[in-house]
């Protein structure tokens, strides 16, 4: 993991410090890599229209919220080196404010999801500030802290109906043209949040600001020795981080129809977030896309079969150890080092 | 006020207990820099060694401690060569996801074999009663038991080779190693000892309160927040830290609802971080 990370960060390096906006946008549209994510969303969006196939979208919708989660977890993990457990609270908490403001205030779901968005960056940031003064394994425990302290307030805040959550009438979706319409409206959003997630992934990494949060990755006081200013760059990416799950979670939990909290803030999701990291390829683009389709599967294959149903969970934890002992780079790290024209197209 | 004063009271006894799961968790982080994220796993596992125990042979929960303590440092030392050991020294998600998906595997089968319904371990034992509050004699005899543990943790860690091994090791590794230690088995000795505390701790647990496969989470928060008050790798810290969360869920208690706990707890637990990353009990310099 490390070799590919520094190898990226030399490349990145190579580029001039100082472009204008345009500059900018023209150096990206000129790279293959960011029509292969605009190629692979609008695939993954027209798929089950093409097929007509209601079940494919299901679980499309699922693996587009893990490439969601596993994307923006990635930010963190893969190119800050900060390992933050507790990223489905950002999740949830956007999931509770958007179906809150789109039920109780009927304010359009669009709307409420990127207030929810919004606001768990800004709380995310303010909180950054704080929690991120913490190293290695003591920001992970904050982390999972934080998750817990947020799950057992909102299990007791009544306004958002305490333990049994917000259950959405069918009423809820009349402004989206009735239930059918707006299960599709949710799944074409969602998979849009997901187009957004990579690229924000890809330009992150391809920035100046990037290079500085790789750097912290890399070696974090080596990194403000040389002016990266680490506080501040630590508490953004932190709030980045945030912003598209907390989006992700108010469209799903507004299709779903359902939110409580034992849904919202699960720490186990969380962990599968970051399987499908490494599953995939931490510090990569493509990595965590990949890490979060084979995990789909795996699990859907692992629920329906006969044997594995109750084993499901001892043949994660399986699949875990055996990448984190032998395979640390994650397919696409495996990969890479053996082919190395990969590097251009798979980023 | 003296029904505020035995929730105290009654909080400092299973505080003890809890004092004496993080003490395996705070063990294994000092010597090695590993967060046993199966640590709540493990503690299940003593809950069900003693059940069974009880169940089989009809003897009393308290005599099977020792037993629990040998089977406890043999499960920690086939952790430790099976998932720790290629993990040492890598970055810290690597130790972490390496234990948490030990941590994956132990509940799963655990489920698979017991079901996710209740247990209990039936123990009575007479209480202790001053002006209508009754001290259960199940807690006295738990706070009893974690502080005899803790203290003999203390001499072996201070008096013995072994000991003094450990704690060379936890201090400088290479140092240790260039004095003729072996420091494989010697982080292998401590995983396995720090898996046997919590073991113990989570059958004095299970003598206390009904338990199932699923318990060991709440327990294993517990047990961080626990280390974070009392420092890190510091056993003397890590009793004082249980006792003193023992301490706030009683006092907590008579006047919040129980659903509220583990707000005070996790707020607590973040402050804590953020204000004494070092402990709020720890002395000496880690």
């Amino acid at each position: 993991m490390s070799g590919s990370v520094s190898q990226d960060v030399a490349k990145a390096g190579t580029y001039k410090p100082h472009r204008s906006l345009t500059d900018e946008i023209s150096r990206h549209v000129r790279e293959p890599f960011p029509w292969l994510i605009v190629i692979f969303t609008v695939a993954v969006a027209l798929a089950p229209v093409v097929m007509d196939d209601v079940s494919m979208r299901e679980s499309l919708l699922l693996a587009a919220v893990y490439v969601i989660l596993a994307s923006n977890l990635n930010l963190m993990i893969g190119y800050a080196g900060y390992v933050n457990f507790g990223n489905i609270v950002f999740f949830g908490l956007g999931g509770y404010i958007g179906v809150y403001l789109a039920t109780s205030w009927h304010v359009n779901l669009v709307l409420a999801a990127l207030v929810g968005g919004i606001g768990v960056s800004a709380l995310a940031y303010l909180f950054g500030r704080g929690i991120l003064g913490l190293r290695g394994a003591f920001f992970a425990l904050a982390t999972i802290g934080v998750n817990e302290a947020i799950h057992a307030f909102v299990t007791n805040f009544e306004p958002w109906g305490g333990a049994t959550g917000i259950y959405l009438s069918m009423d809820a979706y009349e402004p989206l043209g009735g239930p059918m319409n707006g299960l599709w409206i949710c799944y074409f959003l969602i998979v849009v949040v997901m187009g957004l997630s990579l690229l924000l992934s890809y330009g992150v990494k391809t920035s100046k600001f990037g290079l500085g949060i790789l750097a912290i990755g890399q070696n974090e006081d080596a990194a403000a020795v040389l002016g990266v200013p680490t506080p501040r760059y630590k508490a953004i990416i932190y709030a980045i981080s945030g912003f598209f799950p907390a989006v992700a979670g108010g469209l799903y939990f507004f299709k779903s129809g359902i939110i409580e909290p034992n849904g919202a803030f699960d720490l186990t999701t969380s962990i599968e977030a970051i399987v499908m990291i490494m599953l995939g390829g931490a510090g990569t683009v493509t990595g965590p896309v990949i890490g979060a389709f084979l995990y789909e599967e795996l699990r859907g294959f692992l629920l329906f079969s006969e044997t594995f149903s109750h084993l499901q969970l001892v043949l994660a934890g399986v699949l875990l150890l055996i990448i984190v002992l032998f395979v640390p780079g994650g397919l696409l790290g495996w990969l890479r080092a053996r082919l190395p024209w990969l590097r251009k197209w798979l980023q | 006020m003296i029904g505020i004063l035995a929730s105290v009271i009654d909080g400092v006894l299973v505080g003890a207990v809890y004092g004496l799961a993080a003490m395996g968790l705070t063990l294994i982080w000092g010597v090695m820099n590993v967060i046993n994220l199966s640590h709540g796993a493990i503690i299940v596992l003593g809950m069900f060694v003693v059940y069974f125990l009880t169940g089989a042979t009809g003897v009393s929960a308290y005599f099977g401690i020792p037993l629990v303590l040998v089977v406890g440092f043999l499960a920690g030392i086939i952790i430790y060569w099976v998932s720790v050991n290629r993990v040492i020294g890598r970055p810290i998600l690597m130790s972490l996801l390496a234990t948490f998906a030990l941590n994956m595997i132990i509940i799963g089968l655990g489920t698979a074999a017991w079901t996710t319904s209740p247990y209990n371990v039936p123990v009575s034992l007479p209480g202790i009663t001053i002006e209508n509050y009754t001290f259960t004699g199940t807690h006295i005899m738990a706070a009893v038991i974690a502080s005899v543990v803790a203290g003999v943790l203390y001499l072996f860690l201070h008096f013995t080779r072994p000991g003094k091994a450990i704690r060379a090791v936890a201090s400088n590794r290479d140092a240790a190693e260039l004095n003729g230690i072996p420091t494989r088995q010697v982080l292998a000795m401590a995983f396995g000892l720090g898996v046997a505390l919590a073991c113990v701790s989570g059958a004095l647990i299970a003598t206390l309160f009904p338990f199932t496969v699923l318990s060991g989470g709440a327990y294993q928060l517990k047990s961080f927040v626990v280390t974070v008050l009392g420092g890190l790798g510091n056993p003397a810290g890590a009793l004082l830290g249980g006792i003193a969360l023992g301490m706030v869920e009683g006092l907590a208690t008579p006047f919040t609802p129980v659903s509220w706990t583990p707000i005070i707890e996790f707020g607590l637990f973040v402050l804590v971080l953020i204000a004494f990353p070092r402990g709020v009990f720890a002395f000496t310099k880690a």
